[in-house]
Parts: C-alpha cells; structure tokens; sequence
C-alpha cells in the first residue's frame, strides 16, 4: 500500500460522507426514490409542533379501478368487515368525481385530511378526540365513550365506529369495540420514520399519485411539489387548514 | 359424641384441602414462564415485587405518553408485556384463560381488565420468528389473500 498523502484522506472523507447520505435515500424502482422523512425523532422524545405531516395526493395520477392504497390500509391496521359496507370499518375510501356537464371522471382517494382545526377535536366531550403536536389527529380509545358527534361533524366522513366485537387486532394497531377510529397516517409508521402504508402502496405501483412528508420542512418533497403546483383542499371554505391537499380537482 | 364427630369431620376437611394441594389445585396463581430474561441478575424490566405491584401505574401513565405524544420506548410497554411473557404459538392460551400470563393473576385477584378488547393479546412474528411491525411484512408472508378487503368505490359530487 502506498502511504496515503492528505488529499487522499480528504477524498476518502468526502466520499464517505456522500455514501452516508446516499444510504439515507431508499430505492424503489429505477428513477424513483423515497426520502426520508423528515429528522429521526428518538422513541423517548415527545413529537414536536416543529414537523407537521401531511399528503399531497395528485388526482391525474391516481388510477380508476386501483384500490391499491385501500388494500395496503386494511392489511397494515387489521381493518377487516363483515360485508356490510354500511357499517364496516373504513379509513381511506376511492371516490369518482364526475363533471355534469362535460362527463369527465376522475378517482381519489379520500380519508381523515388531518385538519389544523379539526372539527372532530371541537365537539369531542371527552377529550379523546384530538391532535398531536405534530397534526396528526387521533382518538385516544381509552377515553373514548362511542358518541358519535366527531362523526357528526366531519366533514369528509372520514370516520368510522367499530359495531361489533373484534378479534386477533394488529398488537401496533389496537382497535375495540365502541369506538370510534379514522386514518391515522399510520402513526405507527411514521414514529419509526416511514410512510404511511397507502404511500408506500401507491409509489410501489408506479403511480406516485401519493407524496406524504412534513409541510414545515421546506427541503421535504411534499413543501417543493406544493410550492410548484397548484394544489387544495377540499371544502376549503370551512377553513380547516387539512393535512391533506389534492391536485388536479 | 358430638365431640369425635366434629374433631373426625375437621380432619377430614383438612386432609382433603391437602390433597388438594397436592395435586396441583392450589389456589395460588399459576403464572406462566417468561420468554427470556430481562438481564442475568434480573428477570423483568423492573424487581418482580415492584411489578406485581406497580405494573398498572406504569402502563396507564406510558399509554398516555404514547398515545399522545408518541413516545415508543419498549421498556414500559403492554406490548412489550405481551412480546416477553406471551408465546406467539397458535396454541397458546388466549386471552379469557387462566393460563394466560395477565389473566393468572387477575384471576386469583378478581380483577377484570379490558386491555385486550382492543390490543392484542399475543405476539406476532413472521416465519423467521421476528416481531412483525408492520402490515407489510404480513402482505409480503402471505400475499394478503386471506384478508377480507373493504373497499368501495363510491360516488360524490362537489
């Protein structure tokens, strides 16, 4: 081995130090890459109103007919029915937009858009609805008593309330009887710094109509396609501020 | 008389809860193994006493720790509970039984608790034996045939 001169050493340094950073960006199809989120938070420290998460969904890219992002969701939180779709469980639906007049459709998926002001939250009597630091909105099960009024004042019917008697539940997704539940990002999952199982299903299919990240972060994918396209909320009228924004609606 | 009867009836009662005893009827719970050991001098994540006594204060403070400020640390965790003291085997006793680690106690103390309306109350691992801690290594496993699928396609106007 020749004797290393200090350049040598700063190159070794330098690419050392690209390596690490290429390791944190996961591959998962040619030209597709998936970054990750945001600053990796230690399991005992609390979440933090520094990171707020939300999703930007591209209507234009979501499929007609995929169901994708609602099998990924069922399968990660243990969502199972009894094939009444009435009354079934459900976090994160398709739905069909169509234009009156021109016949144009369009597909999106619709679930919890994790509203800044959640209504849900407002009319809660127990305190077991509500939001964490970091915008994901919840309900604490444990002190939820089944009444029903966040599902009242929703306005994406977002939320489901479980009727009967569950068994074998996911041990990182409990879910009980009398309760009610909604999308939860996958809070699971983004505590372990990943994304939520309908964004990792989406991208995984090439579709890409899902980007998930945190909207305080300038440098996220989500805040750079927000700031270059346009985007909105549904029913932004009631002035909600959601974690979930679409394109091309 | 009414003397030797009584004195031949008590001995008959105590030779019977002796009997008892012995064969394995004992009133004491009988609390399953754990699955590991904690570290070599001690077999939980705190003194078995402090445990046995202090286990709900723990869990209720940490459920409120994790659920609202999503503080995850395994230590103080039902599910690290479960993890540890239950087997992951489809033959293990589930939740309603005696033999259940939670319920063998709760049983002799005549405490019904809720906790597994909602969580689960066995481990789940995949073939390699790891905890699974997420859907997808599920999906991956068993091509998520056997889920019963919810969705609907359904129509809304704006």
């Amino acid at each position: 081995m020749s004797e290393e001169t200090g350049i040598d050493i700063y190159r070794r340094r330098f690419l050392s130090g690209t390596a690490k950073a290429a390791a944190g960006l996961a591959v998962l199809a040619p030209g597709v890459f998936l970054h990750e989120v945001g600053q990796a938070r230690p399991a005992d420290q609390a979440v933090t109103n520094k990171v707020r998460w939300g999703m930007l969904i591209d209507s234009g890219k979501c499929a007609e007919g995929c169901n994708d992002c609602v099998t990924a969701c069922n399968t990660e939180n243990g969502l199972t029915g009894h094939g009444r779709p009435l009354s079934d469980p459900q976090w994160i639906r398709k739905v069909r937009l169509r234009d009156k007049q021109s016949g144009y459709t369009q597909t999106l998926p619709m679930l919890c858009q994790h509203c800044e002001s959640p209504p849900c939250v407002d009319v809660c009597p127990t305190g077991a609805s509500f939001k964490r630091a970091d915008g994901i909105v919840l309900v604490d099960k444990h002190i939820c008593i089944g009444c029903r009024y966040c599902m009242m004042a929703c306005p994406y019917k977002a939320r489901s309330f479980v009727h009967e008697d569950l068994h074998d539940q996911k041990p990182y997704a409990p879910r009980g009887k009398g309760t009610v539940e909604s999308c939860t990002f996958c809070v699971q999952r983004v505590d372990s710094n990943r994304t939520p199982a309908c964004v990792e299903a989406c991208t995984a299919e090439n579709h890409g109509a899902m980007v998930f990240g945190d909207m305080n972060d300038p440098d996220s994918e989500i805040s750079k396609q927000l700031e270059q396209y346009s985007s909105r909320q549904i029913r932004g009228d009631l002035q909600l501020n959601t974690g979930v924004r679409y394109r091309g609606i | 008389m009414l003397k030797n009867l009584l004195i031949t009836l008590f001995a008959c009662i105590t030779a019977g809860l002796a009997l008892q005893v012995q064969a394995g009827g004992s009133i004491l719970p009988d609390i399953p193994e754990a699955q590991a050991r904690f570290s070599e001098a001690q077999g939980c994540v705190r003194p078995t006493e402090d445990m046995r006594r202090n286990h709900m204060k723990y869990l209720l403070h940490k459920r409120d720790l994790t659920m609202h400020d999503g503080i995850r640390t395994t230590q103080i965790s039902l599910k690290g509970c479960i993890d540890c003291h239950v087997s992951s085997s489809p033959d293990a006793p589930r939740f309603p039984s005696e033999k259940h680690f939670c319920n063998s106690c709760h049983t002799y103390a005549a405490v019904d608790i809720d906790c597994f309306q909602c969580h689960a109350d066995r481990p789940l691992r995949d073939a390699q034996g790891h905890f699974v801690v997420s859907g997808n290594e599920m999906q991956q496993q068993s091509g998520a045939g056997n889920l019963h699928m919810l969705a609907t396609e359904g129509d809304a106007h704006e």
